[in-house]
């Protein structure tokens, strides 16, 4: 039981290489997915202290509008400009109709109320494209299809080329989500919302309208992982299940930390491969049901504020 | 005018301490025990009971754990769900392990299985607390569902995958399984739901109760003060557990008669949630009231376009309902953020004050 445990699956590891790295490499892939999903709840956990369950839902949501209205005919390009609407849409209307009223309350509350929006927005989802599981557009998007195989280790290694757009198209995101919060006027007044509220109020910087941007922010946030998801599986409600594993992954993080949520995806993503591939069989498989919850959990014993997290500092 | 208190004196420490001291309250009181355990009976149909009146107990049962937890103690809970699991799982087990000891021993027994697992997972409150505390709950939720599925001595290994209930009379009259009358299953539920609330009243009032809402309050006063963290917040997530896990066992037994792991998944822990938050957070009445908010009033959107006569799709009106109580949820939310609680106690102090503005 202890060689299964503590050398079978090194053993392995070192005889089939190339088994390892395809492991490693679809971890990577699922974890920068899980990155992007934590990023859209560090946006707004940041600026209005509003832990957003809803963005599981705003992924789904996304992806399905983008697929429905291509469904009813509209080009993809124009289909993926109207979504893009739809989020900004959904963005102001959260700030004023939720948002605004509750500004204040006990965090339970607003928690609460974003799982509220996401039955909400599920119904709507629901009602206007229908529940059932839908193909994601992925070569009218103009998207990579194909596959590639890397031939190393007397073996080989798999890429689905949707994959490393994937990876490309979040590394992109990230480093524009960077420039954009370090450049520009808006994102400098956002990070003055985030370090700040009152002494942000104080030099003129609307609250509204920041929360309103920062919803926007993580609605695109959304749309992007929506179309990378929906590419690599398919566009279902299932996903909303999946996109919490993104609040382990803001545990590992720290919930206000952009770098944080990276890596943190990135090790739960690759972590959770790994153990389901050389453990899960011990286990019965199945393993990654729980096994980013449980690593968050472990971790937290030790360091509670997470990787990059600011340290928590109570005052009494 | 309706609802006043004066004139009613105590006159020693036992009607000082009673848990109703007010007269209206014990009539009150009186008034719902025998509307539900002999008007219910004799007026409603068996639909009615097994629809609406059992599962709402029941809920309301695991209403009152999470309110415990969230409510009294403070620590926000997103793993009800799989508590409530543990408690249908062990009671199972026990009915099938035990089947002459009769099945209202095993209930109450399966509550201590879904305790133990509320302390594991509860240990890391003594680090965390507020949202973290919310995801590593998450983390009970997962893995035991994945534990519901995987291992098969839980449910005896049979075919399904799911745990039936177990076949049994009690005093001659079949309590539970297929041939148990409606009547029955509502009164043995009644009967356990009003006793173990009466349980938690107790230790509400309590010098255990009393130090979950100091942690609540002020964690670093109430440690000031001498209360250990440690202590309170375990036996908060374990009586709040014991109460989920027999709700859990109800659930099977009297009122869904079998059940598959999904069951106790994440949904249903959020609904639990919801009751709580909506019936309003550190009240026990609020717990009855959330239930019946948050389980019944689908019940009443899924009917309303039947009762107008419009024709829609069975799936057309699932989505819209959702939609529809999401967006409730929210509204009730912004209306009032401290639940029905907070409004029954506006409408008795306005039963006090009639016909006069103030009193």
């Amino acid at each position: 039981m202890l060689s299964e445990i503590f050398v079978e699956p090194f053993v392995l590891m070192a005889d089939i290489p190339d088994l390892l790295l395809q492991t490693i490499w679809e971890g990577f892939v699922a974890g920068t997915l899980y990155a992007l999903i934590a990023l859209g709840f560090v946006l707004i956990f940041k600026a209005s202290g509003v832990f957003n369950f809803a963005q599981g839902i705003m992924v789904v949501f996304a992806a399905l509008t983008l697929v429905g209205l291509y469904a009813n005919g509209v080009p993809a390009w124009l289909a993926l400009i109207i979504t893009i609407g739809v989020m900004a849409i959904l963005a102001i209307s959260i700030e004023r109709v939720v948002l605004r009223p509750l500004v204040g309350q006990n965090e339970a509350i607003l928690l609460m109320a974003t799982i509220g929006l996401s039955l909400f927005v599920r119904g709507v989802g629901e009602t206007l494209f229908g529940g059932e599981t839908k193909t994601m557009i992925t070569s009218e998007l103009g998207l990579p299809t194909g596959i590639t195989d890397w031939n190393v280790f007397d073996g080989r290694v798999t890429f689905q080329h949707i994959d490393i757009a994937a990876v490309v198209i979040a590394v992109l995101m990230v480093a524009g989500l960077a420039v954009f919060f370090s450049k520009t006027r808006i994102g400098r007044a956002l990070r003055a919302v985030a370090d700040d509220h009152q002494a942000a109020l104080s030099v003129g910087i609307s609250l509204h309208q920041i929360w309103a941007i920062v919803w926007f922010a993580s609605g695109v946030v959304a749309l992007v992982t929506g179309i990378m998801w929906g590419a690599r599986s398919d566009v279902s409600f299932a996903l909303e299940v999946i996109a919490l594993k993104a609040l382990a992954v803001l545990i590992l993080g720290g919930f206000t930390s952009i770098p944080g949520a990276i890596v943190g995806g990135l090790i739960i993503g690759i972590g959770e491969k790994l153990f389901e591939v050389y453990w899960g069989g011990l286990l019965g498989g199945g393993t990654e049901a729980w096994f980013a919850y449980v690593l968050a959990l472990i971790f937290l014993l030790f360091r509670p504020q997470g990787l990059f997290g600011e340290r928590i500092i109570e005052r009494v | 005018m309706f609802y006043r208190e004066a004139g009613q004196f105590k006159t020693s420490y036992k009607s000082d301490q009673a848990i109703f001291p007010i007269l209206q309250d014990r009539i009150g009181l009186g008034l719902i025990v025998a509307i539900a355990l002999i008007g219910i009976p004799f007026i409603a149909t068996d639909g009615f009971l097994n629809s609406i009146m059992i599962p709402f107990l029941i809920l309301a049962l695991a209403a009152i754990g999470l309110n415990i937890l969230t409510g009294y103690c403070g620590q926000l809970s997103l793993g009800t769900g799989a508590f409530m699991g543990v408690g249908a799982y062990s009671c199972y087990k026990l009915a099938t392990i035990f089947p002459d000891v009769t099945i209202l021993v095993h209930i109450l027994l399966s509550g201590f299985f879904a305790a133990a697992a509320g302390v594991i997972f509860g240990l890391p409150s003594l680090r965390i607390k507020g949202l973290y505390l919310a995801i590593t709950t998450l983390a009970a939720q997962f893995f035991l569902e994945w534990m519901f599925v995987r291992w098969g001595w839980l449910f005896n290994y049979n075919e399904s995958g799911a745990i039936q209930n177990v076949p049994q009379k009690l005093f001659g009259v079949q309590i539970t399984g297929a041939a148990a009358d409606p009547v029955t299953r509502y009164l043995v539920v009644l009967s356990i739901v009003v006793f173990l609330t009466w349980i938690a009243s107790n230790i509400i009032r309590g010098r255990i109760g009393r130090s979950w809402m100091m942690i609540r309050d002020m964690d670093i006063a109430a440690e000031l003060m001498g209360i250990k963290p440690l202590n309170a917040k375990l036996s908060a997530f374990a009586v709040s557990s014991y109460f989920c896990g027999v709700a859990g066992a109800l659930m099977v037994f009297f009122w869904l008669g079998s059940a598959e792991a999904d069951v106790f998944n994440i949904n249903l822990s959020f609904q639990v949630l919801f009751m709580v938050i909506i019936g309003g957070m550190g009240s026990l009445i609020g717990s009855f009231m959330g239930a019946a908010f948050i389980f019944v009033l689908p019940v009443v959107i899924r009917t309303i376009p039947r009762v107008l006569g419009l024709d829609i799709g069975g799936a057309t009106v699932e989505h819209v309902s959702t939609m529809a109580i999401g967006a409730l949820i929210v509204l009730f939310l912004i209306v009032e953020p401290h639940g029905l609680a907070r409004l029954w106690q506006i409408g008795k102090e306005k039963l006090r004050n009639w016909p006069f503005p103030y009193g």
